[in-house]
């Protein structure tokens, strides 16, 4: 079949150089209107959420929350950040998402390193272990990994709880632990692409395995690196469940399990509820507009294979 | 952005020779070298055997306990053989429920907002002019956790204040519309919300499969007379078979996750019981039984690692070959 889809091509490949001209403009049409509703449904509820972020609760009592009346500003943003401990928030958020990053992509990058530029007898083994690890669901593991950081010791003056609950260790082990098999799987795809005769020639000049690793694989690695640095920065900042699992101490949470506690803490105030969500989503956002590329890639990276 | 989303998958053009060729036995090492390498691979492995892969396994055996509040309670910890199963099949009213709402949680992501990123990343692909925008606009939920996504739908779905009260002037009266709270239609009010998130995800991933299918297989089929949509069904779908793959792989697996929605909600209580939540309600709070929330695990992970096996073997079997 493919023999005769090449010739045909070839008779006749200056038709159709540009894909959007195989279709009918009744398609044409019929995407536009559909794509087009689509798209103002799914904005809604973010233009909403920045609508009702700038006006005042009491403007929107008394013209009800469908209305234009009132003042426009951002005091409830400023009030947001401070009754809702936004500062504290987004610190904890940094403290846990930078280090598990960073400590996700090495732990993940030497064994991605070793099972793709060496033949091993575990090669496989150790990559399922590792992938499949990746795809359970957290909470099967919830009790057993509590338990067993509630009876692993620490030094009160690591941990005040003695142990590796409440601590922010213990969020960045186990989102270190969970997001690592994935990024070993794309690394190690990425590297076995990458042309043996690069170890070859720095064997012979006598490098160590070390080297080869830190000084030839990983900058040409750095394409990968960047786009999996970008996922992991959403995923581990959007993390829910493992600081919900492991922090008691509310002004320990980070944003995302924080703004669990808006409703509460703003009394169903929405206007401040909704300023809360919009201050929540402007670092992803703000990495949505700069990195969307590489975020992408690392989307796509992880599904080029199967 | 197109132009990157259409490179990335492509690795390397043709990897394997060149692997082949290039990996050498481990013996050839000094010791030093092997010395690191078991240092590079044994302490990942390490973490990821002690963290994901005993605690999976501590599940199983801790469903078979009498483990309540913690693992040294007063009494110790003995084996009870199935009774934690037998409670939750039989006296835990929750369970069947959130059996029935995961199995629809997976029908609705399969079935509806899969298919609608599919398509979404079908039109998108003819290149229309401004497609950029449309793309953009279905990315950005996408970037957001999903205990986001629940506080924005809240504020859609309230019943004193929401959108969706407000424009049907319901808001704030008793005919209002609870979306979140009424146990007969949050499950699928929080589906729409989740869904929100969801149809972006799977338009990325066929956005970069279609631009993966050689072109000159979608000009054939014109040339030959077929359809749009029988180009798309008889060409192009087929042709994005590891795609397809991984997105089904995907549903199930969110399908089977999903959590921080609920649980933002209302904790997984009231018509929106998933297992996840079942699990974690059971673990936290006045009600602990580690027994009863290990077993509700273990029947997660043995519905789960279906779904990861299938995945698994057809991504590995043509190396173990």
């Amino acid at each position: 079949m493919s023999n005769a889809v090449a010739t045909k091509t070839r008779n006749a490949d200056k038709v159709n150089t540009n894909g959007s001209r195989i279709i009918s403009s009744r398609t044409r049409v019929f995407s536009y209107v559909f794509l087009s509703i689509t798209a103002v449904l799914w904005i809604i509820p973010l233009v909403w959420t920045l609508y009702t972020s700038l006006r005042p609760e009491a403007d929107t009592n008394k013209y009800g929350y469908l209305s234009t009346g009132g003042a426009f500003n951002f005091a409830n943003f400023s009030q947001a950040w401070t009754q809702g401990l936004f500062a504290h928030y987004f610190v904890n958020s940094a403290i846990i998402t930078i280090p598990a990053v960073i400590i996700t992509l090495f732990l993940a990058s030497m064994v991605a390193f070793a099972v793709s530029r060496y033949t091993w007898k575990f090669n496989i083994t150790l990559l399922i272990l590792f992938t499949a690890g990746n795809l359970l669901p957290a909470q099967i593991l919830a009790a057993p990994l509590f338990q067993m950081y509630k009876h692993f010791p620490l030094p009160l003056s690591i941990s005040d709880s003695g142990s590796l609950l409440n601590t922010y260790y213990g969020v960045i082990i186990a989102n270190v632990a969970f997001q690592v098999g994935f990024c070993t799987f794309v690394l190690s795809n990425y590297m076995k692409a990458l042309p043996a005769e690069l170890g070859e020639a720095a064997r012979v000049d006598g490098a160590s395995v070390f080297r080869q690793y830190w000084q030839i694989i990983m900058p040409l690695t750095r394409p990968a690196l960047a786009a999996l640095a970008t996922l992991e920065f959403i995923w581990i900042y959007n993390d829910f469940f493992w600081a919900l699992l492991f922090i008691q101490s509310g002004d320990r949470l980070p944003i995302t399990t924080g703004i669990n506690n808006l409703n509460g803490v703003f009394a169903q105030n929405y206007n401040l509820i909704a300023a809360g969500a919009i201050m929540t989503a402007v670092p992803t956002l703000v990495i949505y507009l700069v990195l969307q590329k590489q975020f992408v890639a690392g989307l796509t990276l992880g599904s080029s294979k199967g | 952005m197109a132009t990157t989303i259409a490179s990335t998958p492509a690795t390397g053009p043709n990897p394997a020779p060149a692997v082949r060729k290039g990996r050498r036995r481990l013996r050839t090492f000094s010791r030093g070298d092997k010395v690191t390498l078991s240092l590079m691979v044994g302490i990942p492995a390490l973490c990821e055997l002690v963290l994901v892969w005993l605690p999976a396994l501590l599940s199983v055996g801790l469903s078979f306990t009498n483990a309540r509040l913690d693992i040294s309670q007063p009494g110790g910890v003995h084996l009870v053989g199935t009774s934690n199963y037998q409670f939750i099949a039989q006296s835990y009213p929750p369970f069947v429920p959130a059996i029935e709402h995961n199995v629809i949680w997976l029908l609705f992501l399969t079935f509806i907002a899969t298919p609608l990123g599919l398509l979404i990343a079908v039109l998108l692909d003819f290149n229309l002019r401004g497609s950029w925008i449309y793309q953009s606009v279905f990315f950005i939920p996408v970037m957001l956790s999903l205990a986001l996504v629940g506080i924005i739908w809240q504020l859609m779905y309230s019943s004193d204040s929401g959108l969706i009260n407000s424009v049907l002037g319901t808001a704030g009266k008793p005919g209002a519309i609870d979306w979140f709270g009424n146990s007969q239609i949050n499950l699928w009010a929080a589906l729409i919300a989740t869904s929100w998130k969801h149809v972006g995800y799977i338009m990325i991933l066929y956005l970069a499969g279609l631009k993966g299918v050689d072109p000159t297989l979608k000009e054939a089929a014109a040339i030959d007379g077929a359809s749009a949509a029988q180009t798309f069904f008889r060409v192009v779908f087929p042709a994005m078979r590891p795609i397809n793959i991984i997105v089904v792989v995907i549903t199930v697996i969110e399908a089977l996750r999903a959590f921080d929605i609920v649980y933002i909600i209302n904790r997984g209580t009231n018509g929106l019981e998933l297992v996840s939540a079942l699990v974690v309600q059971n673990l936290v709070g006045e009600g602990t039984n580690i027994g009863v929330g290990a077993a509700l695990a273990t029947v997660l992970l043995i519905v789960s690692l279906v779904p990861i096996t299938i995945y698994l073997g057809r991504t590995f079997r043509k190396e173990t070959r």
